[in-house]
Protein backbone atom coordinates (compact mmCIF):
# COMPACT_ATOMS: atom_id res chain seq x y z
CA UNK A 1 0.00 0.00 0.00
CA UNK A 2 1.50 3.32 -1.04
CA UNK A 3 1.10 6.64 0.69
CA UNK A 4 -1.01 7.92 -2.19
CA UNK A 5 -4.26 6.29 -1.13
CA UNK A 6 -4.34 7.89 2.28
CA UNK A 7 -7.18 10.20 1.33
CA UNK A 8 -9.13 7.22 -0.02
CA UNK A 9 -8.78 5.39 3.28
CA UNK A 10 -10.63 8.18 5.03
CA UNK A 11 -13.61 8.05 2.80
CA UNK A 12 -14.03 4.41 1.95
CA UNK A 13 -14.97 2.92 5.33
CA UNK A 14 -17.77 5.40 5.81
CA UNK A 15 -19.19 4.52 2.43
CA UNK A 16 -20.23 1.28 4.16
CA UNK A 17 -22.37 3.26 6.58
CA UNK A 18 -24.06 5.28 3.87
CA UNK A 19 -22.04 8.28 4.96
CA UNK A 20 -23.16 8.10 8.58
CA UNK A 21 -20.33 8.99 10.94
CA UNK A 22 -22.13 8.76 14.28
CA UNK A 23 -23.68 5.65 15.89
CA UNK A 24 -27.38 5.70 16.78
CA UNK A 25 -26.74 4.13 20.20
CA UNK A 26 -23.96 4.02 22.77
CA UNK A 27 -23.94 0.28 23.53
CA UNK A 28 -20.93 -0.67 21.47
CA UNK A 29 -17.90 0.27 23.51
CA UNK A 30 -14.53 -1.35 22.71
CA UNK A 31 -14.93 -4.38 24.95
CA UNK A 32 -18.68 -4.85 24.75
CA UNK A 33 -19.28 -8.37 23.43
CA UNK A 34 -21.46 -9.03 20.45
CA UNK A 35 -23.20 -12.32 19.64
CA UNK A 36 -25.25 -13.20 16.56
CA UNK A 37 -28.80 -14.25 17.35
CA UNK A 38 -29.32 -17.90 16.48
CA UNK A 39 -31.47 -18.61 14.60
CA UNK A 40 -31.52 -15.32 12.75
CA UNK A 41 -34.92 -13.59 12.60
CA UNK A 42 -36.73 -14.22 9.35
CA UNK A 43 -36.69 -10.83 7.73
CA UNK A 44 -35.33 -9.19 4.66
CA UNK A 45 -31.61 -9.90 4.82
CA UNK A 46 -29.36 -6.85 4.80
CA UNK A 47 -27.66 -6.94 1.45
CA UNK A 48 -24.30 -5.49 2.40
CA UNK A 49 -21.66 -8.23 2.66
CA UNK A 50 -20.18 -6.53 5.75
CA UNK A 51 -23.31 -7.40 7.72
CA UNK A 52 -22.91 -11.04 6.75
CA UNK A 53 -19.24 -10.99 7.68
CA UNK A 54 -20.05 -9.50 11.08
CA UNK A 55 -22.74 -12.09 11.75
CA UNK A 56 -20.36 -14.89 10.80
CA UNK A 57 -17.56 -13.55 13.02
CA UNK A 58 -19.81 -13.17 16.04
CA UNK A 59 -21.44 -16.57 15.81
CA UNK A 60 -19.47 -16.90 19.05
CA UNK A 61 -19.32 -13.88 21.40
CA UNK A 62 -16.72 -11.39 20.21
CA UNK A 63 -15.60 -8.00 21.56
CA UNK A 64 -16.24 -4.95 19.38
CA UNK A 65 -12.52 -4.14 19.14
CA UNK A 66 -11.72 -7.68 18.00
CA UNK A 67 -14.49 -7.58 15.47
CA UNK A 68 -13.11 -4.34 14.03
CA UNK A 69 -9.58 -5.72 13.87
CA UNK A 70 -10.73 -8.89 12.11
CA UNK A 71 -12.85 -6.93 9.65
CA UNK A 72 -9.94 -4.53 9.13
CA UNK A 73 -12.33 -1.64 9.62
CA UNK A 74 -12.21 1.27 12.06
CA UNK A 75 -14.13 0.72 15.30
CA UNK A 76 -16.09 3.89 14.55
CA UNK A 77 -17.42 2.29 11.35
CA UNK A 78 -18.12 -1.13 12.81
CA UNK A 79 -20.09 0.41 15.67
CA UNK A 80 -22.49 2.05 13.21
CA UNK A 81 -23.04 -1.25 11.40
CA UNK A 82 -23.60 -2.99 14.74
CA UNK A 83 -26.32 -0.48 15.62
CA UNK A 84 -28.12 -1.49 12.43
CA UNK A 85 -27.81 -5.18 13.29
CA UNK A 86 -28.99 -4.65 16.86
CA UNK A 87 -32.01 -2.70 15.71
CA UNK A 88 -32.79 -5.49 13.23
CA UNK A 89 -32.73 -7.98 16.12
CA UNK A 90 -29.83 -9.90 14.61
CA UNK A 91 -27.30 -9.54 17.42
CA UNK A 92 -27.20 -9.17 21.16
CA UNK A 93 -24.68 -7.04 23.04
CA UNK A 94 -23.27 -7.54 26.51
CA UNK A 95 -21.79 -4.47 28.18
CA UNK A 96 -18.37 -4.71 29.89
CA UNK A 97 -18.16 -5.21 33.65
CA UNK A 98 -18.77 -1.96 35.45
CA UNK A 99 -15.69 -0.67 37.21
CA UNK A 100 -16.41 1.62 40.12
CA UNK A 101 -13.64 3.51 41.90
CA UNK A 102 -15.80 4.31 44.92
CA UNK A 103 -17.08 0.77 45.51
CA UNK A 104 -14.54 -1.55 43.86
CA UNK A 105 -15.62 -5.10 43.12
CA UNK A 106 -13.17 -7.07 45.24
CA UNK A 107 -14.41 -10.39 43.96
CA UNK A 108 -13.80 -9.37 40.35
CA UNK A 109 -10.32 -8.05 41.15
CA UNK A 110 -9.40 -11.30 42.88
CA UNK A 111 -10.62 -13.32 39.93
CA UNK A 112 -8.43 -11.32 37.55
CA UNK A 113 -5.49 -11.56 39.97
CA UNK A 114 -5.85 -15.35 40.24
CA UNK A 115 -6.18 -15.73 36.49
CA UNK A 116 -2.97 -13.78 35.93
CA UNK A 117 -1.27 -15.92 38.57
CA UNK A 118 -2.08 -19.00 36.50
CA UNK A 119 -0.40 -17.63 33.36
CA UNK B 1 -37.29 -12.08 19.94
CA UNK B 2 -37.91 -12.61 23.61
CA UNK B 3 -38.18 -9.67 25.97
CA UNK B 4 -39.28 -6.11 25.43
CA UNK B 5 -35.88 -4.47 25.65
CA UNK B 6 -33.73 -4.74 22.55
CA UNK B 7 -31.58 -7.74 23.36
CA UNK B 8 -28.84 -6.09 25.40
CA UNK B 9 -27.36 -9.21 26.88
CA UNK B 10 -26.12 -12.58 25.76
CA UNK B 11 -25.78 -14.93 28.67
CA UNK B 12 -23.17 -17.06 26.94
CA UNK B 13 -20.89 -14.05 26.40
CA UNK B 14 -18.05 -13.62 28.90
CA UNK B 15 -17.65 -10.59 31.13
CA UNK B 16 -14.92 -8.29 29.89
CA UNK B 17 -12.52 -5.94 31.64
CA UNK B 18 -9.58 -3.90 30.38
CA UNK B 19 -6.23 -2.54 31.44
CA UNK B 20 -4.34 0.20 29.59
CA UNK B 21 -0.66 0.00 28.74
CA UNK B 22 0.48 3.60 28.49
CA UNK B 23 3.68 5.62 28.23
CA UNK B 24 5.62 7.66 25.70
CA UNK B 25 6.30 6.79 22.09
CA UNK B 26 8.53 3.73 21.65
CA UNK B 27 8.72 2.72 25.32
CA UNK B 28 7.58 -0.85 24.57
CA UNK B 29 3.80 -0.72 24.92
CA UNK B 30 3.01 -2.80 21.85
CA UNK B 31 5.82 -5.18 22.80
CA UNK B 32 4.31 -5.69 26.24
CA UNK B 33 0.82 -6.27 24.89
CA UNK B 34 2.26 -8.90 22.54
CA UNK B 35 4.28 -10.58 25.28
CA UNK B 36 1.31 -11.42 27.51
CA UNK B 37 -1.53 -11.64 25.00
CA UNK B 38 -2.84 -15.10 24.12
CA UNK B 39 -3.44 -13.92 20.57
CA UNK B 40 -1.10 -12.04 18.27
CA UNK B 41 -1.77 -8.37 19.07
CA UNK B 42 -4.62 -6.97 17.06
CA UNK B 43 -4.73 -3.51 15.61
CA UNK B 44 -7.42 -1.16 14.45
CA UNK B 45 -6.87 2.13 12.68
CA UNK B 46 -9.19 5.00 13.37
CA UNK B 47 -9.64 7.85 10.91
CA UNK B 48 -8.51 11.02 12.62
CA UNK B 49 -11.19 13.24 11.15
CA UNK B 50 -13.70 11.28 13.20
CA UNK B 51 -12.09 12.60 16.32
CA UNK B 52 -12.52 16.14 15.17
CA UNK B 53 -8.92 16.86 14.26
CA UNK B 54 -8.48 19.36 11.49
CA UNK B 55 -6.25 18.53 8.57
CA UNK B 56 -3.74 21.13 9.78
CA UNK B 57 -3.20 19.05 12.89
CA UNK B 58 -1.95 16.19 10.78
CA UNK B 59 1.32 17.91 9.93
CA UNK B 60 4.32 16.00 11.11
CA UNK B 61 2.64 12.70 11.87
CA UNK B 62 4.49 9.75 10.37
CA UNK B 63 3.85 9.90 6.68
CA UNK B 64 2.10 6.57 6.18
CA UNK B 65 -0.20 7.00 9.13
CA UNK B 66 -1.08 10.53 8.27
CA UNK B 67 -4.81 9.96 8.38
CA UNK B 68 -5.27 7.33 11.05
CA UNK B 69 -4.28 6.53 14.60
CA UNK B 70 -3.52 2.91 15.42
CA UNK B 71 -4.78 1.09 18.47
CA UNK B 72 -3.05 -2.14 19.53
CA UNK B 73 -4.63 -4.61 21.87
CA UNK B 74 -4.38 -8.14 23.15
CA UNK B 75 -6.44 -10.58 25.15
CA UNK B 76 -6.01 -12.81 28.22
CA UNK B 77 -8.76 -15.29 29.02
CA UNK B 78 -8.97 -15.27 32.82
CA UNK B 79 -11.67 -17.93 33.02
CA UNK B 80 -14.54 -19.22 30.91
CA UNK B 81 -16.65 -16.25 31.89
CA UNK B 82 -14.06 -13.49 32.23
CA UNK B 83 -11.75 -11.99 29.60
CA UNK B 84 -9.13 -9.29 30.14
CA UNK B 85 -8.18 -6.96 27.29
CA UNK B 86 -4.96 -4.98 27.20
CA UNK B 87 -4.95 -1.77 25.19
CA UNK B 88 -1.76 -0.01 24.21
CA UNK B 89 -2.48 3.72 24.20
CA UNK B 90 -1.35 5.78 21.22
CA UNK B 91 1.95 7.34 22.29
CA UNK B 92 2.02 10.84 20.85
CA UNK B 93 0.34 13.47 22.93
CA UNK B 94 -1.71 14.68 19.99
CA UNK B 95 -3.65 11.42 20.18
CA UNK B 96 -4.66 11.88 23.76
CA UNK B 97 -8.21 12.70 22.89
CA UNK B 98 -8.52 8.91 22.53
CA UNK B 99 -7.25 8.23 26.02
CA UNK B 100 -10.39 9.46 27.73
CA UNK B 101 -12.48 6.90 25.87
CA UNK B 102 -9.90 4.19 26.44
CA UNK B 103 -9.64 4.92 30.14
CA UNK B 104 -13.40 4.84 30.68
CA UNK B 105 -14.22 1.65 32.57
CA UNK B 106 -10.60 0.44 32.76
CA UNK B 107 -9.50 -1.43 35.88
CA UNK B 108 -6.30 0.57 35.82
CA UNK B 109 -3.14 1.17 33.84
CA UNK B 110 0.50 0.24 33.48
CA UNK B 111 2.70 3.23 32.66
CA UNK B 112 5.77 1.94 30.88
CA UNK B 113 8.93 3.97 31.24
CA UNK B 114 12.01 3.70 29.05
CA UNK B 115 14.81 3.77 31.57
CA UNK B 116 16.97 5.82 29.17
CA UNK B 117 14.42 8.64 28.78
CA UNK B 118 11.90 8.53 31.63
CA UNK B 119 10.63 12.02 30.77
CA UNK B 120 8.81 10.58 27.76
CA UNK B 121 6.32 9.00 30.17
CA UNK B 122 5.80 11.99 32.48
CA UNK B 123 2.70 13.06 30.60
CA UNK B 124 1.13 9.60 30.91
CA UNK B 125 1.69 9.62 34.67
CA UNK B 126 0.06 13.07 34.88
CA UNK B 127 -2.91 11.85 32.88
CA UNK B 128 -3.74 8.96 35.24
CA UNK B 129 -2.94 10.91 38.42
CA UNK B 130 -5.23 13.77 37.48
CA UNK B 131 -8.11 11.46 36.71
CA UNK B 132 -7.61 9.26 39.74
CA UNK B 133 -7.06 6.19 37.59
CA UNK B 134 -4.93 3.65 39.47
CA UNK B 135 -1.64 2.68 37.85
CA UNK B 136 1.71 1.02 38.41
CA UNK B 137 4.97 2.00 36.73
CA UNK B 138 6.90 -0.60 34.73
CA UNK B 139 10.47 0.41 34.01
CA UNK B 140 11.45 -1.22 30.73
CA UNK B 141 15.18 -1.89 30.83
CA UNK B 142 15.59 -2.29 27.08
CA UNK B 143 18.96 -4.01 26.91
CA UNK B 144 17.85 -6.12 29.82
CA UNK B 145 19.74 -3.54 31.84
CA UNK B 146 18.53 -1.89 34.97
CA UNK B 147 21.15 0.70 35.84
CA UNK B 148 19.00 2.38 38.52
CA UNK B 149 17.18 0.90 41.50
CA UNK B 150 13.38 1.38 41.48
CA UNK B 151 13.56 3.94 44.29
CA UNK B 152 15.75 6.27 42.22
CA UNK B 153 13.30 6.02 39.36
CA UNK B 154 10.40 6.66 41.72
CA UNK B 155 12.12 9.85 42.82
CA UNK B 156 12.81 10.91 39.24
CA UNK B 157 9.16 10.33 38.32
CA UNK B 158 7.84 11.78 41.59
CA UNK B 159 5.15 9.12 41.91
CA UNK B 160 3.47 8.72 45.29
CA UNK B 161 4.41 5.96 47.71
CA UNK B 162 1.32 3.83 47.07
CA UNK B 163 2.17 3.52 43.36
CA UNK B 164 4.40 0.54 42.73
CA UNK B 165 7.48 0.97 40.55
CA UNK B 166 8.74 -2.29 39.03
CA UNK B 167 11.70 -3.13 36.86
CA UNK B 168 10.60 -5.17 33.87
CA UNK B 169 11.42 -6.39 30.39
CA UNK B 170 8.61 -5.77 27.92
CA UNK B 171 9.80 -8.69 25.79
CA UNK B 172 9.41 -11.23 28.59
CA UNK B 173 6.03 -12.78 29.21
CA UNK B 174 6.63 -13.54 32.90
CA UNK B 175 7.99 -10.09 33.53
CA UNK B 176 4.92 -8.44 31.95
CA UNK B 177 2.60 -10.78 33.81
CA UNK B 178 4.26 -9.76 37.09
CA UNK B 179 3.68 -6.09 36.33
CA UNK B 180 -0.02 -6.81 35.74
CA UNK B 181 -0.19 -8.83 38.96
CA UNK B 182 1.37 -5.90 40.83
CA UNK B 183 -1.36 -3.64 39.46
CA UNK B 184 -4.06 -6.07 40.59
CA UNK B 185 -2.47 -6.41 44.04
CA UNK B 186 -2.47 -2.63 44.31
CA UNK B 187 -6.13 -2.47 43.24
CA UNK B 188 -7.05 -5.18 45.74
CA UNK B 189 -5.18 -3.40 48.55
CA UNK B 190 -7.14 -0.23 47.79
CA UNK B 191 -10.43 -2.11 47.56
CA UNK B 192 -9.88 -3.76 50.95
CA UNK B 193 -9.36 -0.34 52.54
CA UNK B 194 -12.54 1.05 51.00
N1 LIG C 1 16.06 -4.28 23.17
C1 LIG C 1 14.79 -4.04 23.51
N2 LIG C 1 13.96 -3.55 22.58
C2 LIG C 1 12.68 -3.32 22.91
C3 LIG C 1 12.20 -3.56 24.23
N3 LIG C 1 10.89 -3.19 24.27
C4 LIG C 1 10.58 -2.75 23.05
N4 LIG C 1 11.66 -2.83 22.22
C5 LIG C 1 11.75 -2.39 20.84
O1 LIG C 1 11.56 -0.99 20.82
C6 LIG C 1 10.75 -0.59 19.72
C7 LIG C 1 9.51 0.13 20.20
O2 LIG C 1 8.71 -0.76 20.93
P1 LIG C 1 7.12 -0.72 20.84
O3 LIG C 1 6.61 -1.83 21.68
O4 LIG C 1 6.66 -0.67 19.43
O5 LIG C 1 6.84 0.69 21.53
P2 LIG C 1 5.47 1.49 21.69
O6 LIG C 1 5.57 2.69 20.80
O7 LIG C 1 5.48 1.92 23.13
O8 LIG C 1 4.34 0.60 21.35
C8 LIG C 1 10.42 -1.86 18.95
O9 LIG C 1 11.32 -1.97 17.90
C9 LIG C 1 10.63 -2.97 19.98
O10 LIG C 1 11.01 -4.17 19.37
C10 LIG C 1 13.12 -4.09 25.21
O11 LIG C 1 12.78 -4.35 26.36
N5 LIG C 1 14.40 -4.31 24.78
MG1 LIG D 1 2.92 0.85 19.84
Amino acid sequence: MGGGDSAGRLVRPFALTGGRTRPSRADFTLIATVTAVDPQPVAAAPVQPEYTRILRLCAEPLAVAELAARLDLPVSVVVILLCDLLEAGRITVRPPRLVSRTTPDLDLLKKVRDGLGRL
Amino acid sequence: MAGSDVATDASSAPDTVKILIAGGFGVGKTTMVGSVSEIAPLRTEEPLTMAGLGVDDLDGIEEKRATTVALDFGRITISRDLVLYLFGTPGQQRFWFMWNDLALGALGAVVLVDVRRPESSFAAIDFFERRGIPFVVGVNGFHGDHPYPPEDIRDALAVPEHVQVLLCDARERESCRDVLIALLDQLIATAVQT
